[in-house]
């Protein structure tokens, strides 16, 4: 290891905590005295910009591979580089948010976490260690239940986040048994190196233990059923930018670390050097396993997250339903590397011209990022009507054509988003999703459970239409306008633009995507 | 030129979202003009493409990394679907001009159906088909849930489920060929030519078929239009039956049997005389004729009277898709025009000349309003567009049911014996309904005959004179001079039977 590609590779996670740094010292040294006002808004702007120079910083880790020995820790570049850009925009987002609210004095605070959760984002999407996975989950995982409970005055904020630090200490030491299980068959903590020593041993009843155990730590993070029964309490107790990060980044994460696992096994040293015949043999043999496991966890989720979103009668218990639905829909596209090594052969492995297992996890980066987007959207539209009415039900919502027409139409763009209407980017997302799973097998199981995910993606068009219905349709009880800070306004414009722009040429975020992350 | 229907539609709505509140007459001239814009664009395309094949409008690489094209085109059988969204489109505005709720809203939502259409019937790319095709399901919801009436919140929402299943369906289906295929491209075209296998076309034919056809109103998926045409407020239905339900029978024939065309092969063996997928929608298409029309003969509400009448006649498009033979192919497009015009002049004079005037659409009570006196113009109207609508020569509903019978005879004949009950029966419901509404024998009472004479009703104004004008003389002119759609209907319908989309 040298401290040359340490400092390289780490440089966007350090711009972060400068920042986290920076704003405690300016907000608890200089702003002490200061209008509640300022302090938020100087706060906020001070995160924002550490997110953009750490954006800035992305260009110079230039896809380093930090070793140590022949063993990789963290690898940039790739899918990690569109994660990492994914997380640092959307934390942006997340915290201009912030400027609108009045949950918290203690905004530094609340800032600082943010970015240091975020930091823990940026380390798991690059991770290719289980230990610098398990550090890096930790840290975002303690941000998010410090968060969760920022809004010391509110009961259900303090319930929600005992809830989720209770499930996910549980979920964690899941997760670590499981990772030392792991460690246990292969002798190693390295991605690439236990994908080597699995393959040539074999499948083993072991290995299905721990790939169990492993799937349902991280199925806690990406509120998968049945690890999910937090995310309902979580998403409607927590601050509203606090429930936007948690929907937004943190997913984002998760799932790019699940890619990254997948693709850690499939690459190992992050080069196609390695892959033998042999190699590939074994990794066939071993991967369907843990693919059975995540399809039955991606079918449950998208059938109990449809379903019970459809009697809710709370909008932002309604979103944790259908993200619990959305992670469905991702980790088909997770499990489907599976399928495809399960029948393929090393030959045509290296013959297609366009990998479909890259061609799979490009496609859960794809949709993962405009979820969160529009998530974050959509919990910012929440969280303004909230503020004007008190609560977050379905029909604090009616009329809001008529209070607010700009804030109508956000929500109309961003959940028809959700439900996947073209032409806006939810619908590409899903498309683009659904063919990878096609492009890496059309056999029956595979083709079964997107049908199912289509089916279900009708069903849920119903009860995004239970809010649309309420905003638009039905008769107006209250009149009194709804007002929205500018800088909310013009960041879930922005937020629906993007929806707009994204969905009619869907070509500039794919290609930027398959950019960073060849296809072949 | 043509594409420009579709950027014009979308751009009037964008606009008439925009207007400043309280603009209302302002809102109903920018509709006027963008859909008359609308129907010079699709008159001079169809005059334009009279005596040419396919031509291609727009090619642009549109996602290049799955091989998804902005391919705009337009074959006979698109042209003329295009002059019907036209037409509907202007008729919808002239009927709707007296909105008064959130009006730049309604155009809004109606210019953005009236783009999906047009858009739906220029593709010739499945996926950008499918775009527009799912584009103009969330304009329908707001449609009828906000301005619409009897039960509209629970019409609406049926309409958009089954729309929205009717498309997953396809998507499914839409998934499956593009990966079966292999060809990296989602042009019609394309996919024709892949060499799809049998047993594949075998499946997936009856799946995108059944999902395009819910919306084209089959038996027995047909439960959303009835309820959704009756809640509609009149211009959004004179759309629905005019040209959502053409948009599911267009899906069926251009990618349903154009793509798929092994699907409809026979399957080997038969059981109760049905032998293929072909007869088992050729069996529930003539069902919904038949059901339709005998379900329409007990209605107590004049418009769920034209509700069934439109699954009846939606029937004999699907009907004449299936024969599979140019003439009952050919009279399904023309019978996909008519129906277009004619359902459209029917749901006007029910929904916006008779019930905005007298305020019922109970048939017990127009019967003591003698409204063929008190709105002579309505009365005459809906006999001219009754006798059209059941098929009289002269108009263009008889040119084209005459020749998905005939198509129909060729394949099988009791197909054609059921069929004629239903033209029967379809005499016997619009008369009862004409006779009911309009020219009904109850004596008035001195009651309702007040000295002073009848309460009056609204006069009739000049956007309801000028939109029956217009359908009835398309109506008129049509089945005069068939010929000038058949011309342009005929050749496709030939290249489309001949190869798949060549």
């Amino acid at each position: 290891m040298n401290y040359t590609d340490l400092f390289r590779a780490m440089l966007p996670e350090t711009a972060l905590e400068i920042a986290a740094l920076l704003v405690v010292v300016v907000d608890l040294g200089f702003l002490r005295k200061a209008a509640y006002k300022i302090r938020v808004t100087v706060a906020a702007l001070l995160g924002v910009a550490g997110c953009c120079v750490a954006l800035w910083a992305m260009q110079f880790q230039g896809g380093v591979w930090l070793r140590f020995g022949d063993a990789a820790l963290l690898g940039t570049g790739g899918i990690a580089a569109v994660a990492q850009t994914g997380i640092l925009v959307l934390t942006a987002l997340t915290l201009l948010l912030l400027i609108d609210t009045d949950f918290t004095r203690h905004v530094g605070e609340y800032v600082a976490v943010v970015l240091m959760a975020s930091c823990g984002g940026l380390m798991i999407a690059a991770a290719q260690d289980l230990l610098v996975i398990f550090v890096g989950l930790e840290l975002l995982s303690l941000g998010l239940y410090i968060l969760t409970a920022f809004a010391k005055r509110s009961g259900k904020s303090a319930e929600a986040a005992l809830k989720y630090y209770l499930f996910g200490g549980m979920s964690a030491a899941f997760l670590l048994f499981g990772f030392s299980y792991i460690y246990g068959l292969s002798g190693s903590t390295n991605l690439a190196q236990i994908q080597r020593s699995i393959a040539a041993t074999g499948p083993s009843p072991l290995l299905y233990v721990a790939w169990i155990l492993v799937v349902a730590g991280l199925g806690f993070k990406v509120a998968a059923v049945p690890f999910h029964l937090w995310a309902p309490d979580t998403y409607e107790g927590a601050p509203a930018p606090a429930a936007a990060f948690i929907a937004s980044v943190s997913k984002v994460a998760s799932f790019a670390l699940l890619v990254t696992l997948s693709m850690g096994w499939l690459m190992p040293g992050g080069g196609a050097k390695d892959v033998t015949e042999s190699y590939l043999r074994g990794v066939y043999q071993t991967w369907p396993q843990l693919a059975t496991i995540l399809l039955i966890v991606a079918a449950a989720s998208m059938i109990v997250g449809n379903l019970a979103a459809l009697v809710q009668g709370s909008v932002r218990r309604l979103l944790a339903y259908s993200a619990i639905a959305h992670a469905g829909y991702m980790l088909l596209g997770v499990a489907t590397h599976a399928a495809y090594t399960g029948q393929g052969s090393a030959l045509q492995f290296f013959a297609s011209s366009i990998n479909p297992a890259i061609r799979s996890s490009n496609a859960v980066l794809y949709y993962i990022l405009t979820y969160g987007l529009a998530t974050i959207g959509a919990f910012g539209v929440v969280a303004v009507v909230e503020r004007a009415t008190g609560s977050d039900r379905l029909d604090a919502f009616l009329g809001l054509h008529k209070r607010n027409p700009l804030l109508a139409a956000v929500l109309l763009v961003l959940f028809l988003s959700l439900a996947g209407i073209p032409p806006l980017v939810g619908f590409w997302a899903k498309f683009n999703l659904f063919s990878a799973v096609l492009g890496v097998s059309a056999g029956p199981v595979p083709f079964g459970l997107v049908a199912l995910a289509v089916a279900l993606s009708a069903v849920s068009l119903y009860y995004y239409l239970q809010v649309l219905k309420r905003a638009y349709v039905m008769p107006v009880v209250d009149e009194t306008p709804i007002k929205a800070h500018p800088v909310t306004m013009a960041v879930l414009l922005l937020i629906a633009a993007a929806v707009v722009v994204l969905g009619c040429f869907p070509a500039l975020l794919s290609g930027w995507i398959n950019c960073l992350a060849p296809l072949r | 030129m043509l594409a420009w229907t579709i950027y014009l539609s979308f751009a009037g709505a964008l606009v008439q979202a925009l207007l400043p509140k309280g603009k209302n007459g302002l809102a109903r001239w920018l509709a006027l003009s963008v859909a008359v814009a609308g129907l010079a664009l699709a008159v001079a395309g169809f005059v334009a493409g009279m005596g040419q094949g396919r031509m291609v409008i727009v090619d642009l690489p549109w996602v290049p990394s799955m091989g998804v094209h902005y391919l705009l085109a337009a074959d006979g059988i698109s042209r003329v679907l295009v002059l019907l969204t036209g037409l509907a489109a202007v008729a919808g505005v002239l009927f709707s001009w007296n909105i008064e709720l959130r009006t730049k809203e309604f155009f809004a939502f109606f210019l953005a159906l009236i783009g999906g259409v047009y858009g739906v019937f220029l593709s010739f790319d499945l996926f950008l088909l499918f775009v527009f095709y799912e584009i103009a399901i969330v304009p329908k919801y707001f449609l009828i849930s906000i301005w619409g009436s009897t039960r509209r919140e629970y019409a609406a929402m049926k309409l958009a489920l089954y729309s929205f299943v009717g498309s997953s369906m396809v998507l499914i289906g839409l998934l499956a060929a593009y990966a079966t295929a292999g060809s990296h491209s989602t042009s019609l075209i394309a996919l024709a030519h892949a060499g799809l296998p049998v047993s594949f076309q075998m499946w997936c034919f009856p799946l995108v078929f059944t999902g395009f056809a819910i919306l084209a109103g089959m038996w027995p998926f047909h439960t959303w239009a009835p309820t959704g045409h009756v809640a509609a407020p009149t211009g959004a239905s004179m759309l629905l039956a005019g040209v959502v339900m053409k948009l599911g029978a267009y899906g069926c024939l251009r990618v349903g049997i154009a793509l798929f065309p092994r699907g409809l092969d026979p399957w080997g063996f038969s059981f109760l005389g049905i032998g293929s997928w072909r007869t088992v929608f050729a069996v529930l298409a003539v069902i919904g004729i038949v059901y339709g029309a005998l379900v329409a003969l007990v209605q107590t509400d004049f418009k769920f009277v034209i509700g069934y009448s439109s699954v009846s006649h939606m029937g004999f498009v699907l009907l004449g898709l299936v024969t599979l033979n140019q003439i009952g192919m050919t009279g399904a497009v023309m019978q996909m025009f008519s129906h277009g015009i004619l359902a459209g002049l029917l749901f006007a004079i029910v929904g916006r000349i008779v019930y905005e005037r007298t305020h019922t659409r109970q048939l017990a009570e127009l019967e003591t309003m003698h409204l063929s006196k008190r709105l002579p113009f309505a009365a005459w109207a809906f006999v001219i567009a009754g006798m059209a609508s059941m098929g009289l020569p002269g108009f263009s509903g008889f040119v084209s049911e005459l020749q998905i019978v005939v198509g129909a005879w060729k394949v099988q004949p009791w197909w054609t014996a059921a069929v004629g009950i239903g033209i029967v029966v379809s005499v016997a419901y619009t008369w009862r309904a004409l006779q009911k509404a309009f020219f009904s024998d109850i004596r008035p009472t001195p009651d309702d005959h007040p000295r002073t004479g009848w309460h009056d009703l609204a006069p009739i104004t000049w956007p309801e004179y000028t939109g029956v004008a217009l359908l009835t003389g398309v109506s008129l002119f049509v089945g005069l001079y068939p010929r000038i759609l058949l011309d342009t209907i005929e050749p496709a319908v030939k290249a489309l039977l001949a190869g798949g989309v060549q």
